[in-house]
């Protein structure tokens, strides 16, 4: 199994990125609990660390070449085919830096925090730790483990930092963890059985490559069944409909940080799981649902922008157009060629630093207006310009301003799908107006308008606070300007890990009639 | 009529261990005295006990000429001993209900209720 | 020569990358020095302005050649599979005259603002956005791609959305902005789709690389419906442009517009950025061209209508600011039709000599509100040709030009649009255009003569602009002057920018004196009209008025389009929403809250079987013992099947 008997530099390159957070955390239990300017200090350096070395490993990867690079494979239960298997390509790179972009930036955001300042950065350290360990994960068994690690920090940072509104905290963090506990026992059923599919040769594996590889063994039945258990644990993490529910309440409850973790990452391994596992190892069940999905993307797209503007809490509009956004991804997936795939991953790394953007702004003037309630706001960009900047940036980049990543990619995914669904995609594009609509009467009523007295006490962001905003306008920009940084990165990914050949079969399966 | 017809065989320790063991039963569903399905539960350790020894007694083939082995024997003492224990634990388990709650009758014990 | 001005050419993209650099220096470094932010923002559009001229001269200079070979130079943007988009510059001569006239207005409103911005508290911030707009406006007219057009287009819209709500206190110009950039997104919306199936179709964005396949193979278009590919794709690029340029249904924004300041007014709601609707018609003429008639038939209904339409509601307008306006949807109607009756250069034509004076007219209304303290309604004005007479003599240069009075610019354009539309067939539009042009020089001399001439209003002091506000006026009267000389003699204009089916030679036109006359006589009526009923008084207004009190009624509010969309704003589209807020919440929701609830209930009653009696438990696993003894004794090779993994085919 392993070729080489030391492991290289590149290959302890992950493990670090995935260590420098843990080794925080562990730091940060150690630290006296009054101590919260250090243990903040502390939780910034293991995330800086892990976001440095992300950017290295997204520069120094080797596009040409492509495929699984920093590769770094231990056995771990030999009887059972679980290794210890690490590696990133062009789909999983970007994710990585998406998640570390994202958590340095909450470390920021929640940099006012006062209340159980340890447990609460400790908490967040594993959050951060548990999403990058799905991402960077070549086995399946390595996968869900870190999947399930990230649960459980959320639910208790819900129910003790989260705020309650319309619904209370804990009713949130139950719905929350509920909904992807349910999501992740499908999940569990659909991968034990993928497993022991594969399994059939006699050699256990959970490697996802080799699990893509043993094609002959999973009957077209079997697919569809095993993608239909995937379908429904993914697509309730992606929040589609009708499994979204959890997301507005969810964010709505939970603390700045969460909400920016979970709507800019943690959504994404479902879309992430659908590529990786779903369509990857199982292409014959993906066709079979493609349509299906593609109607529900569009009932999200549409639905979930019709509600956003009815809404009147400021959480609650970006938590339904997460949702709305997550269709586009969800199109495109069930598009199954590679332009939409590339797309969908791009739309993903668009919406993800878009989100940790709008909700860390949110965040902020809910720290010091302590209101949400858009009627109640009103008038900040006299008090807070720097604050209605970053809040007014991010809304242009929801609603797919050129110039920001999240047009591009929702340009790709337009191309990629007006052939394959024409009516549905059209009917998505429609939706472009109604985010337009609830984005820009969400941005007019808080932020312009006459001035408040009641206002005229608060302090724009500044020094550290300013940190996510710097951050994420700039990757936004950045790559909506030279998108061939990002979108060069996933399409290698898309064509040199052999997505794009799968992809063509299921299309030529299609034209045979196989359904 | 043949004497040996006569004699006790196996089935006859079964019958007086299935025997004592619904007794011992019975007892532990429905007596009411904690002291007395504790008894109960010796009946039950004790219909357990007959069937070791005798099972030991007659699979043992005579013909096959091997020693004679005592395992059954070795696990009626054993269940001896447990029980032994296991009545001090319980003893002293009712000696402190009955301490707090001024009772030894089992319906009035439901705090493993819901 | 054609060599060297090649060099010259490569050039171009300086034009937008000097206020983009400008817009990014004042937002990062200078915001906070307000002298050195407007120094930088106009010393940048200045240098554009200059590269534009040589560039210009450069085309003039390459004749003939720069008419057929465009100067276009690509670089790769985004390469992916199944997409491959260039960013590029194209010099020709239609891009040579946008870079013209956008920088020359740009850079008068820049200097204009210098005074009528005067102690602005947000005065980095306007020259902040003013760089971005100028660099997206310049960017958008040198795009070689339909995305990149694109692109700057939509950022366009977004400088217009901050200019117009520049003074975001203002309630009205926060809603204005905001309605702004929805009613594009309409437009957007269908330009988006033509754009995805045109590269569905053809494979390819560039300008160049279209107009060549439809060139060639336009019998292998599809058909959709009785409609073909190309004609279903020239619709919905259309779109694009009636949102842009405020064509009919979706003109309701470009009035509210004018909430911005008044050189933001001039500068992208009535010159520039609203006149990119027509240049992106233009620039995709080949498709429209290629499209059956019914796409360009559309065109001319559209504009025609348009223009009469929006003409019709600025006689009843009392704001000097919203006359302009709608007088500004009038005229992109004028081109938006001359486009449609095939008249390309005439539109063009149109769209140069309008931003002359157009943005004349704006900046002279801001130097009159400037002067009377915010004071918009025409009727509290009077008598400022006296104090005024810069403002006032530059005015009626635009005035004139507007009317289509010989020689001012505005009479060559018109005659020639209205020309081509009878000689191409057209005599309904002709017609409509005919009296589109009584109307507008009707209503601008009934501006022109209640706020300048007549008595003078005592509460008012009027006094004359300082020179940064009165020198751009000059300047741009000198063009609406003579730039409709450009027609004369053979017209040289129409000898650059002219659209040529393939296969044909271009033949110079003389203007047509006849028809010219007849449009001048409609001019000269209306500004007659207005001179008996406003400054003679020899018909009351009010009596006119009165007489027709619905028809009156209807035009000043605009025809009720504003209410309309409101209403379907407000109520069905905020009616299905709350609809579905109510689903999501009690239906959705519900489900997952009864679901919760079911287990919590079933819960409860299935907690009563834990008596905490230690008997029954013993007595129910004991029989639970019994009866799994049974399964297995007896019922051989049953559990297999309850397996569930075996059902999944995994184990067998």
């Amino acid at each position: 199994m392993i070729s080489s008997a030391l492991p290289t530099t590149n290959s302890l390159l992950l493990p670090f990125i995935l260590l420098a957070p843990l080794v925080a955390m562990l730091m940060i239990i150690f630290l006296p609990k009054d101590e919260s300017k250090t243990i903040k200090i502390v939780a910034a350096i293991g995330t800086l660390i892990s976001l440095v070395l992300s950017l290295y490993a997204f520069f120094a990867y080797d596009r040409v070449l492509g495929g699984m690079q920093f590769t770094l494979t231990i056995p771990w239960i030999p009887d059972l085919g679980v290794n210890l298997a690490f590696g990133v390509d062009g789909i999983s790179l970007p994710m990585l830096l998406l998640t570390n972009i994202i958590g340095f930036s909450s470390i920021y955001a929640s940099w006012n925090m006062e209340k159980r300042v340890k447990e609460f950065f400790a908490l967040l350290l594993i959050l951060i730790t548990g999403v990058m360990g799905t991402f960077i994960a070549r086995d399946l068994f390595i996968f869900f483990l870190f999947y399930e690690i990230v649960v459980i920090p959320i639910y208790i940072m819900v129910i003790i930092w989260g705020s309650t509104k319309r619904v209370s905290k804990e009713y949130a963090g139950m719905k929350l963890t509920i909904y992807l506990l349910i999501g992740s026992a499908f999940l569990l059923v659909g991968m034990i059985a993928l497993y022991l599919a594969a399994a059939k040769n006699g050699q256990p594996t959970f490697m996802f490559d080799q699990l893509a590889q043993r094609q002959d063994l999973y009957s077209p039945a079997f697919q569809k069944v095993a993608f239909g258990l995937m379908l429904f644990g993914f697509g309730s993490l992606i929040s589609m409909f009708p499994f979204h529910s959890w997301s507005p309440d969810g964010y709505a409850g939970a603390p700045t940080a969460v909400s920016m973790i979970h709507a800019g990452v943690l959504k994404k391994i479902g879309g992430y799981g659908l590529i990786r596992l779903g369509i990857f190892v199982l292409p014959l069940g993906a066709r079979y649902w493609a349509p299906i999905i593609a109607f529900l993307a569009i009932c999200n797209v549409l639905y979930a922008a019709f509600i956003a503007l009815a809404q009147k809490d400021l959480k609650y509009v970006v938590g339904y157009s997460s949702v709305s956004h997550m269709g586009y991804v969800l199109i495109a997936l069930a598009a199954l060629n590679p332009t939409a795939m590339t797309g969908a991953i791009a739309m993903m790394f668009a919406h993800g630093v878009m989100s940790a953007l709008i909700f860390s702004m949110i965040g902020f003037i809910y720290e010091k207006t302590h209101t949400r309630n858009i009627p109640d706001l009103g008038g900040l960009a006299h008090q807070m310009p720097r604050l209605a900047i970053g809040l007014m940036l991010a809304g242009m980049a929801s609603l797919g301003l050129p110039s920001t990543i999240n047009f591009i990619s929702e340009f790709t995914i337009f191309m990629g799908t007006i052939h394959v669904y024409p009516v549905l995609a059209m009917l998505g594009i429609f939706g472009i107006i109604f985010t337009a609509v609830y984005i820009l009467r969400m941005i007019a009523n808080v932020l312009f308008g006459p001035r408040r007295p009641e206002w005229d006490h608060l302090v724009d962001i500044r020094g550290p606070e300013l940190v996510p905003l710097v951050i994420c306008v700039f990757v936004i920009f950045i790559t909506g300007i030279f998108p061939n940084i990002l979108l060069g990165m996933i399409n290698s990914g898309v064509y040199s890990s052999g997505l794009a050949k799968v992809l063509e079969t299921v299309s030529q399966v299609k034209m045979g009639g196989l359904f | 009529m043949n004497l040996s017809n006569l004699s006790v065989g196996l089935s006859t320790y079964l019958l007086v261990g299935a025997m004592l063991f619904s007794i011992g039963l019975y007892g532990v569903f429905a007596k009411r005295n904690i002291i007395a399905i504790l008894m109960s539960i010796e009946l039950m350790l004790n219909a357990v006990n007959i069937n070791f020894v005798a099972f030991n007694r007659f699979v043992w083939n005579q013909k096959s000429g091997t020693n004679y082995i005592l395992t059954g024997h070795v696990a009626a003492l054993f269940v001896i001993v447990v029980a032994a224990a296991e009545v001090a634990v319980g003893l002293a388990l009712v000696i402190t209900i009955y301490r707090n709650r001024q009772s030894t009758n089992v319906d009035e014990f439901n705090w493993l209720k819901w | 020569m054609f060599k060297e001005m090649h060099d010259l050419f490569r050039w171009a993209w300086l034009i937008p990358a000097l206020p983009f650099l400008s817009f990014l220096l004042i937002a990062f470094v200078t915001k906070r020095s307000k002298g050195l932010s407007s120094t930088v923002s106009i010393l940048a559009i200045l240098a554009s302005l200059g590269l534009a001229i040589a560039i210009a001269i450069g085309i003039i200079q390459s004749g003939a050649e720069i008419v057929e070979h465009a100067a276009i130079v690509n670089v790769n943007w985004l390469n992916i599979g199944g997409l491959k988009i260039d960013f590029g510059t194209v010099v020709d001569p239609l891009s040579g005259m946008m870079l013209f006239v956008v920088s020359l207005v740009a850079s008068m409103v820049q200097i204009y603002s210098l005074g009528y911005m005067h102690g602005d508290k947000g005065w980095s911030r306007y020259y902040c956005y003013q760089s971005l707009f100028a660099a997206s406006m310049l960017g958008m007219v040198l795009a070689t791609n339909l995305l990149q057009l694109f692109i700057f287009w939509e950022l366009v819209g977004l400088c217009s959305y901050l200019l117009i709500g520049f003074w975001y206190f203002k309630v009205s110009a926060r809603e204005a902005a905001k309605k702004a950039f929805m009613t594009t997104r309409v437009g957007d919306f269908g330009l988006l789709l033509g754009m995805l199936f045109l590269y569905t179709k053809f494979g390819t964005l560039d300008f160049a690389t279209l107009a060549a396949i439809l060139n060639t193979n336009i019998q292998n278009v599809a058909v959709i419906g009785t409609a073909s590919y190309v004609t279903v794709m020239a619709f919905l690029v259309f779109m694009g442009p009636v949102g842009k340029s405020g064509q009919f249904p979706l003109h309701v924004w470009l009035p509210d517009a004018m909430e911005g300041p008044t050189p933001v007014s001039a500068l992208i709601h009535a010159a520039t950025m609203v006149v990119a609707g027509v240049y992106l018609v233009a620039r995709m003429y080949f498709l429209f061209v290629h499209a059956s008639p019914s796409a360009l038939q559309f065109v001319a209904d559209i504009g025609a209508f348009t223009a009469i339409f929006a003409a019709s509601i600025a006689i009843a307008q009392d704001d000097i600011k919203r006359i302009l306006a709608y007088s500004t949807l009038s005229q992109l109607g004028y081109m938006m039709f001359a486009l449609g009756v095939g008249s390309y250069s005439g539109s063009m034509f149109h769209l140069m000599t309008h931003a002359f004076f157009k943005a004349l007219m704006f900046l002279g209304a801001g130097s009159v509100i400037h002067a009377l303290h915010e004071k918009q309604n025409i009727w509290d004005m009077g008598g400022l040709w006296k104090k005024m007479p810069i403002t006032g003599w530059t005015f009626f240069i635009g005035v004139m030009a507007i009317s289509g009075v010989p020689p001012f610019a505005g009479f060559f354009s018109k005659d020639e649009i209205l020309a081509t539309a009878l000689q191409n067939g057209h005599p309904v539009v002709y017609a409509v255009g005919l009296f589109t042009a009584f109307l507008t020089a009707f209503y601008m001399s009934r501006l022109f003569f209640v706020a300048f001439c007549g008595p003078e209003k005592p509460e008012n002091h009027p006094h004359e602009s300082p020179w940064s506000m009165t020198i751009p006026l000059i300047i741009l009267a000198f063009f609406s002057v003579v730039g409709g000389w450009a027609a004369l003699p053979d017209h040289n204009f129409a000898f650059f920018l002219h659209y040529l089916p393939l296969g044909q030679e271009y033949e110079r036109e003389a203007i047509n004196w006849g028809l010219a006359g007849i449009s001048v006589i409609a001019g000269l009526l209306g500004i007659g009209l207005a001179y008996i009923i406003y400054l003679k008084k020899a018909i009351a207004a009010e009596s006119i008025v009165a007489r027709f009190p619905r028809v009156y009624k209807v035009l000043q509010n605009k025809y009720y389009v504003d209410e309309f969309y409101l209403w379907i704003i407000n109520n069905i589209m905020g009616g299905v929403a709350k609809v579905l807020y109510w689903f999501d919440i009690y239906v959705i929701d519900g489900i997952i809250n009864g679901i919760a609830f079911i287990t919590r209930g079933s819960a409860k009653t299935l907690r009563r079987t834990s008596t905490g009696q230690l008997q029954t438990y013993a007595m129910v696993f004991f029989f639970a013992v019994v009866i799994i003894f049974m399964v297995f004794a007896f019922g051989e090779g049953q559990l297999t099947s309850l397996n569930p993994l075996a059902t999944l085919g995994g184990v067998k």
